[in-house]
C-alpha cells in the first residue's frame, strides 16, 4: 500500500478510533455513579463529537463545540455538581423504577434508527463532497463579498474558509434567526439568575452561621470601644 | 473518508445511549447531561448532512442548535440548584408534587 492509499484512509481510520470512544465514553456517562465522573466522560464525549465535525470539514463547528460544551456547560455542570453536596444524598438507588423500560426503549429507538440507515440510502461515498463544500464556501464569499479594506487580515488558505462562510451566512441569511437566538440567550440568563437567586426570608436570615454573628458581636464591641 | 451512512449510525447510538440515560437516571444532573448528550448526537447529523449536499445551511443550524443547548443547561441547572434548596433532594422520583 502506497503513501497515498495510507493518507486517503486516514479519515477512515479516525472515526473509526474517535467514534468507538465517543460511543464508549457516552455508554460511561449513563453508567458511572458518581456525578463528577459522568461529567468528566460527558467532556470526553464532546472532544471526540469535536473531532468528528473537523473530519466532515465543519472546522467553525468544530471550534464552537469545544468552547460552548468543552469550556462552558461543562464548567455549569461541575459547579452545580460541586454545588450540591451528592455525598449527603441517600443513594439507595441509582436507577429508576422504570429502567428495564427505559433500556427497551432506548434500544427500540436504536434499531429504528439502524433499519433506516441500513436501507443503502447513504451508504454511498459521496464523491469530492468536500471539495463541493468548499466551492459553496468560495461562493458564497464571492456572492456577497466583504470589504477587504475592513479586514484585519485576510486568510490567506483559500482552501479552508469555513468560518469566514459560516460568518457570513449567519451574518447575512440568517441574521433574524441570530437577533432571536441572542434574544433567547438574554431570556435564558435572566431566568437563571431569577430562578437561582436565594430568597432571604426573615427565617433564613435567623439561620445565619454562628461564627459570623460572633464576629459582628466582637466588631461591635471594638467599635464601641473605640468610640469611647 | 467515512460515509453519511456511518455517522448517522454513530449518532443514532449516541441518541439512544442518551435516551437511556434520560429514563434509566435518578440523578436529576445526570439526566441534563444526558439531554445534552441526546442535543450533540443531533448535531453530527446536520453536520454530516451539510458535508454530504455541500451546504452551509447545517453548520448554521448546528450552531444555533449549540446556543439553545447553553441557555437549556443554564435553566436547567438554576431550577435544579432551587429544587435541591427547597427539597434537598435531586432525585427524579422524589419529586412528584404533581404527580396527583
Amino acid at each position: 500500500m502506497s503513501m497515498d492509499e495510507i493518507s486517503a484512509q486516514m479519515p477512515l481510520l479516525v472515526f473509526l478510533v474517535i467514534g468507538t470512544l465517543a460511543v464508549a465514553s457516552s455508554i460511561l456517562v449513563v453508567a458511572m455513579r458518581n456525578p463528577v465522573h459522568s461529567a468528566l466522560f460527558l467532556l470526553l464525549t464532546f472532544l471526540c463529537v469535536a473531532v468528528l465535525f473537523v473530519i466532515k470539514s465543519a472546522e467553525f463547528v468544530a471550534a464552537v463545540q469545544v468552547l460552548v460544551y468543552a469550556g462552558g456547560i461543562m464548567v455549569l455542570f461541575l459547579f452545580v455538581v460541586m454545588l450540591i453536596n451528592y455525598r449527603h444524598l441517600p443513594e439507595d438507588r441509582v436507577l429508576s423504577k422504570v429502567w428495564l423500560g427505559g433500556i427497551g426503549v432506548g434500544l427500540a429507538v436504536f434499531v429504528l434508527f439502524f433499519s433506516l440507515v441500513r436501507n443503502g440510502a447513504y451508504a454511498d461515498q459521496a464523491p469530492d463532497a468536500a471539495k463541493k463544500l468548499s466551492t459553496v464556501s468560495e461562493s458564497y464569499l464571492t456572492q456577497h463579498p466583504s470589504d477587504p479594506s475592513k479586514l484585519v487580515r485576510r486568510t490567506r488558505d483559500r482552501e479552508n474558509r469555513n468560518a469566514e462562510a459560516v460568518g457570513m451566512a449567519l451574518y447575512r441569511d440568517y441574521l433574524v434567526p441570530f437577533e432571536v437566538v441572542s434574544l433567547f440567550l438574554l431570556v435564558a440568563m435572566i431566568g437563571a439568575i431569577v430562578i437561582g437567586k436565594r430568597e432571604l426570608s426573615s427565617e433564613e436570615e435567623e439561620s445565619t452561621p454562628q461564627f459570623i454573628l460572633e464576629r459582628a458581636e466582637v466588631e461591635k464591641e471594638v467599635k464601641e470601644s473605640m468610640s469611647a | 473518508m467515512p460515509s453519511t451512512a456511518q455517522y448517522l449510525m454513530l449518532s443514532g447510538t449516541l441518541f439512544a445511549v442518551g435516551l437511556i440515560g434520560v429514563i434509566v437516571r435518578r440523578n436529576m444532573i445526570t439526566v441534563l447531561m444526558c439531554i445534552e448528550l441526546m442535543l450533540n448526537a443531533v448535531n453530527i447529523n446536520l453536520v454530516a448532512f451539510s458535508h454530504r449536499l455541500a451546504d452551509l445551511q447545517g453548520q448554521v443550524f448546528a450552531v444555533f442548535v449549540i446556543t439553545v443547548a447553553a441557555g437549556e443547561a443554564a435553566v436547567g441547572l438554576a431550577i435544579i440548584i432551587q429544587l435541591y434548596r427547597m427539597r434537598s433532594t435531586v432525585n427524579v422520583d422524589e419529586v412528584k408534587t404533581l404527580h396527583g
